[in-house]
């Protein structure tokens, strides 16, 4: 993400004394942004009664951290946890296979119907889910999938961003001649791809499975129709339904919620690069 | 006749594969890369046909029946659903809130999220860091989020109130009122989007190559000027994408207003009816899933519009 060549400014410094009031700006905005996380962490560790207090305090004046065990104990999120674990891990594997098979294909190979096909699998990104969840949950109460792992995957085990994203790559960053040599060599075309497309893809791999991941650990609405047994409910909709018992209790519920950001945060602080760098390219969409 | 069921099927087989490529006058390495592509393909055209496409056609289907989960009976009504949308108040309402909404959440996040990006894309320290915290909350789920803000929304105990007392503000019932919550949707959904906004701009002010901002400023070009001239016009199609992709974003907003403002006591007031809560509510809790059907169409129609529109002026851009 760096392309500053040459030492030319940019055009936010040009004006006199910018970089003081830049990061006036900035930090102003960046507490501004950080403020909800803190308040929320904040209460999470406050007795119910501080949280009634007037003027609010930041700090809790009693220490409590038994709102964790509490809260495990009324409901069980590390089930949901795993659940949302299982799902999206589940899906991002599914995106990646069908996105490197497809990419594949589209990317070092002619054959007729080609380009309709392809159309058809971009075309399809433009329609959001929420547009054609009715009919999909039909076919998911007929196949008898509501209340599993499959059936609260379903949509997102395919990416046509991701299709598309690794044709780009392959096409592009793979020269054919590689292909024709391992021809040379007597391998099948299942073999060029498993020994020689996939190992040249790791990076672009990476990046999707980001994606993926996170399009899973997100989702809400279609969990929220899919799982009605609370065995079934990813964490999302974990807390979504633990919000609706404990409505008014602020300490149990921004408890809930920090066990709730917990993961993403850890895994932002791990991999925040690669996770940037990823949602960046999907502005290559356009 | 040693081992009948192997030999013969691979000599057919064989037969078989030399007839077609015979027929269709290709060789047979051309013969087996298609076999190849159409076997990759099914798996991945099957789930896509399965969870997609016949979805969204069976959206438009659906659309024309009078098509309730329990009763058996599920007429043809022709235009009927539609019809009923345009006199459905409540579809009008989600609509009106659904644009309102997106036009401000969309306004307001992609002006300060191009701010951003242009002070960040300067020769700044901690770039860096300003990136990862006005990106984070792109990244934590929505529900945990919208209930950090639930509770400094909080009429009578929360922190926004506390603050704006400080300036003789009365109480305000942030998330009890309609009309109100809207604000604080809005508010709280600018939040979410803005690092997502920034960090695309971003990549696009990074992308303009430095010999123009060279030239410009031989040419004696600074601050506003060359921002308007050099920066803004060399960044309308990244911009345009980013517009186009929150406004679809924006009109398929339903977690946060479900969280927020439905469901309990501490939303005692009705709950911002947006278009995606109210489909949600005709299908999945009324059953009428051909009328949400309907309402369904109409939001497809607006967000391919939109697609369309962006299309558009890239091509017209690019010729």
């Amino acid at each position: 993400m760096d392309g500053t060549a040459g030492g030319v400014r940019r055009p936010g410094c040009r004006l006199p004394g910018v970089p003081a009031v830049s990061h006036g700006i900035l930090l102003a905005g960046s507490l501004a942004m950080l403020f909800p996380f803190v308040w929320m962490l904040a209460t999470s560790l406050k007795p119910a009664e501080e949280t009634l207090l007037w003027p609010p305090r930041l700090l809790p004046i009693h220490w409590r951290f038994a709102n964790y065990p509490e809260v495990l104990d009324a409901a069980p999120f590390v089930r949901y946890f795993l659940n949302s674990v299982v799902v999206s891990v589940g899906s991002m594997l599914l995106v990646i296979a069908t996105s490197l098979i497809a990419g594949f294909i589209f990317g070092k190979y002619t054959f007729p119907g080609k380009r309709v096909l392809f159309l058809v699998i971009l075309g399809s990104a433009m329609f959001p889910f929420e547009t054609y969840m009715i009919p999909l949950y039909l076919t998911m109460k007929s196949l008898g999938w509501i209340n599993t792992y499959p059936g609260i995957a379903a949509p997102y085990v395919i990416m046509s961003f991701g299709i598309f994203l690794m044709r780009q790559h392959i096409a592009h960053s793979i020269p054919d001649e590689l292909l024709d040599a391992a021809r040379v060599d007597g391998a099948s075309e299942l073999k060029i791809f498993l020994r020689v497309i996939v190992p040249l893809c790791s990076s672009a791999i990476g990046a999707l499975g980001i994606l993926a991941f996170i399009q899973a650990w997100a989702a809400f609405i279609w969990p929220l129709l899919m799982a009605t047994h609370r065995d079934m409910y990813i964490m999302e909709l974990g807390l979504s339904t633990f919000q609706f018992r404990y409505t008014a209790d602020y300490h149990f519920l921004c408890a809930a919620a920090v066990l709730n950001t917990v993961p993403m945060l850890i895994a932002f602080i791990i991999l925040r690069r690669r996770i940037m760098e990823s949602v960046a390219l999907t502005g290559l969409k356009g | 006749m040693a081992e009948p069921s192997v030999a013969p099927w691979a000599l057919n087989g064989r037969n078989l594969a030399d007839r077609i490529c015979g027929l269709i006058r290709i060789n047979r390495q051309t013969l087996a890369r298609y076999c190849f592509c159409y076997l990759g393909l099914i798996p991945v055209l099957l789930i896509y046909w399965v969870f997609r496409l016949e979805p969204i056609g069976r959206t438009f289907v659906l659309s024309f029946y009078d098509w309730h989960l329990i009763r058996p009976l599920k007429p043809f009504v022709g235009l009927a659903n539609y019809r009923d949308l345009l006199q459905d108040d409540n579809f009008l309402l989600a609509l009106k809130n659904t644009t309102l909404f997106a036009v401000f959440v969309v306004g307001v996040s992609v002006a300060l999220g191009l701010a951003l990006a242009v002070l960040l894309a300067g020769r700044l320290r901690f770039t860096a860091a300003y990136q990862a915290i006005y990106f984070l909350p792109v990244i934590i789920p929505m529900v945990p989020m919208a209930i950090a803000w639930k509770w400094i929304f909080d009429a009578r105990y929360g922190i926004l109130n506390y603050v704006l007392s400080w300036f003789g503000v009365k109480p305000i019932g942030w998330l009890t009122a309609p009309d109100v919550a809207m604000w604080a949707i809005i508010i709280m959904s600018v939040w979410k989007v803005l690092g997502y906004n920034m960090v695309l701009l971003l990549v696009g002010l990074k992308n303009i190559p430095a010999v123009y901002y060279e030239a410009a400023s031989i040419d004696g070009a600074a601050g506003w000027a060359m921002f308007r001239r050099i920066t803004l016009p060399l960044l309308k199609p990244i911009l345009l994408f980013v517009i186009v992709i929150s406004t679809i974003n924006a009109y398929n907003v339903f977690t946060q207003v479900y969280v927020m403002t439905t469901g309990s006591q501490a939303a005692p007031g009705a709950p911002l009816r947006v278009l995606v809560f109210d489909i949600y509510q005709n299908g999945f809790q009324f059953f009428k899933m051909g009328y949400a059907s309907a309402e369904a169409v109409v939001l497809t129609l607006i967000v391919l519009a939109l697609t369309l529109i962006q299309f558009r002026v890239i091509r017209m851009d690019g010729e």
